[in-house]
């Protein structure tokens, strides 16, 4: 069997082409948006996002709904709610999201108990099964994919203008909060797009790990959103055909491959890699001020 | 620069203004009246807490008018962003950003940019034009945690100047610069008075207010003293500010002043 054959066998099967579409998708738009995540310091409120919306998929999906229509109105609603604690001055931000997502987070496990089968079910909704796609869930993937990267064309200054210097941005009058409440919207969009894939737990991976690994490599933004991109496609791609040769689990393999590079990327990123640091005979001209 | 002259040329104007701290009652800085006139360059001077920080974010519209009137070439601060350009005093920009010298350069121009943005020659050239007027237009592709805080100083300060405003705002621009960033600093503000841009500084740093301010305001959460430099640098003024001389500022001053 030739490299080419291994590439091409796994394809006769339309769930696998399937996930790989959607992987791939989802690998480009977590990359592209996570850039921003981890630029502004977004990653525990991805993670928190992805946990919250536990209650909204159960409850589509005991009513027969799809799942993504319970999780988005989920995602919104704890938003608000994060928003609405964080008002109250005596309380940071993080420790209101904090409450929010546990607290929505054990809702979601109260609702599945009652159910039979409980652990089969909650598993499915913490690990997600990128092989399982509907041909429906396909072409949401596509139209969250298209939404996101639209937007962030369309806002690119903005938001860098934000996550860089938000005092500068609020002194040349850019409108914040609708900046950030557009930009936690697309995030939530991705976020309840990709549980499906790789569920709950490791949907921040896909957020952070290409993101970071993309910063490691390169000292220009434009560049590391398309390099985050390519990363969390690529990573989709490997770790769908890895866990298809040896039997592991797809959306983990997924996850574990995009944290691979990361660590090769810490280790032999040139200028900054710990490697390079080691040379002797090459002191870092990266120093700080 | 073009930009509208207002008949008087005033470029600032407080009256009866109050300022407060942000998410607070406690009152930061009361103004009975100020008027400062195009072209000039303001020394904003006064101890630690003085208000002078509070004054000019109040300028740049990130904090409001309490109470009383503050007006920018006769409009409130808020009501036209372009007017003004400001360099922060502890800029709270991530130093590890993915971002180079041009990049914050260009950021200047935003504020003439509409939705969606787009950068055009124009507005690069001019970008470039602000670095080189900085001395650091070959650093342009430079990432921006490479450079001296000195240098880093004047990329904030070309991004500035490529904003292009009649108002110039720059908060203890001096400290912890190299004397190369001193005297560009000082250099700008002179080109920039010429072309009847305003520039107002708040500083420390008293030795150099005689030769390169023409108006000095003296403040200790309200205005003490308000002239030129021959009138404010005065002893007893600055005592009222400083509370006494000798124990503060011994080191600081230039021994005639006392």
């Amino acid at each position: 069997m030739s490299f080419f054959d291994l590439l091409v066998e796994p394809l006769r099967y339309d769930f696998f082409t399937r996930g790989l579409v959607v992987g791939v998708l989802l690998g480009a738009t977590c990359g592209a948006l996570g850039c921003f995540v981890v630029l502004r310091g977004l990653a525990f409120v991805g993670d928190a996002i992805a946990h919250a919306i536990l209650p909204g998929i159960v409850i589509a999906y005991l009513l027969g709904l799809n799942i993504f229509v319970g999780a988005f109105l989920m995602g919104l609603l704890v938003a608000g709610a994060i928003s609405f604690i964080s008002r109250h001055q005596q309380l940071r931000e993080d420790t209101a999201i904090g409450i929010v997502f546990t607290g929505a987070f054990a809702l979601g496990i109260v609702l599945i108990s009652r159910q039979q089968g409980y652990t089969r079910d909650l598993t499915h909704f913490l690990i997600g099964n990128i092989l399982g796609i509907a041909p429906l869930d396909l072409w949401i993937t596509g139209g969250v994919t298209m939404i996101v990267l639209s937007g962030l064309c369309l806002f690119f200054r903005e938001w860098t203008l934000m996550a860089f210097d938000p005092v500068h941005a609020r002194a040349i009058g850019l409108p914040m909060g609708a900046l950030h409440l557009g930009f936690m919207a697309l995030l939530s969009l991705t976020i309840v797009s990709g549980v499906q894939a790789v569920g709950i737990v490791l949907i921040a991976a896909l957020l952070v790990t290409p993101a970071a690994t993309a910063r490691l490599l390169t000292d220009r933004l434009s560049v590391m959103i398309g390099l985050a991109a390519l990363l969390g496609s690529a990573a989709a791609l490997t770790g769908l055909f890895l866990s298809y040769y040896i039997s592991i689990a797809s959306g983990a393999a997924v996850v574990l491959t995009s944290t691979l590079w990361f660590g090769s990327a810490l280790l032999l990123a040139p200028q900054r890699g710990l490697l390079w640091n080691w040379l002797p005979q090459r002191t870092s001209t990266h120093s700080s001020f | 620069m073009s930009h509208r002259n207002s008949a008087s040329g005033v470029a600032l104007e407080a009256h009866q203004l109050t300022l407060r701290y942000p998410d607070s009652e406690a009152v930061a800085l009361t103004v009975e009246h100020l008027c400062i006139h195009r072209g000039q360059r303001v020394a904003l001077i006064g101890p630690n807490g003085a208000g002078k920080s509070t004054l000019l974010k109040a300028l740049v519209g990130l904090l409001p008018v309490a109470q009383g009137s503050l007006t920018i070439f006769g409009r409130h601060p808020a009501a036209r962003p372009q007017a003004v350009a400001y360099v922060p005093q502890r800029r709270e920009v991530d130093w590890q950003f993915p971002i180079n010298a041009l990049d914050v350069a260009l950021m200047g121009r935003d504020v003439h940019l509409r939705w969606p943005r787009w950068i055009c020659r124009q507005d690069r050239a001019k970008a470039l034009a602000a670095l080189r007027q900085v001395g650091m237009a070959e650093h342009a592709q430079r990432h921006i945690a490479v450079l001296s805080g000195g240098q880093q100083q004047r990329i904030f300060l070309a991004r500035a100047l490529a904003q292009e405003s009649p108002l110039l705002l720059l908060d203890e621009p001096f400290v912890g610069v190299d004397t190369t960033t001193e005297r560009v600093i000082f250099h700008v503000m002179e080109q920039l008075a010429h072309t009847g841009v305003t520039v107002i500084v708040a500083t420390h740093d008293l030795l150099t207010v005689e030769a390169h301010f023409d108006q000095v305001v003296l403040l200790h959460q309200h205005l003490i003293a308000d002239g030129s430099p021959q009138q404010v640098l005065q002893p007893h003024l600055l005592a009222q500010a400083y509370g006494g001389p000798l124990a503060l500022f011994q080191e600081r001053m230039p021994h005639e002043l006392f």
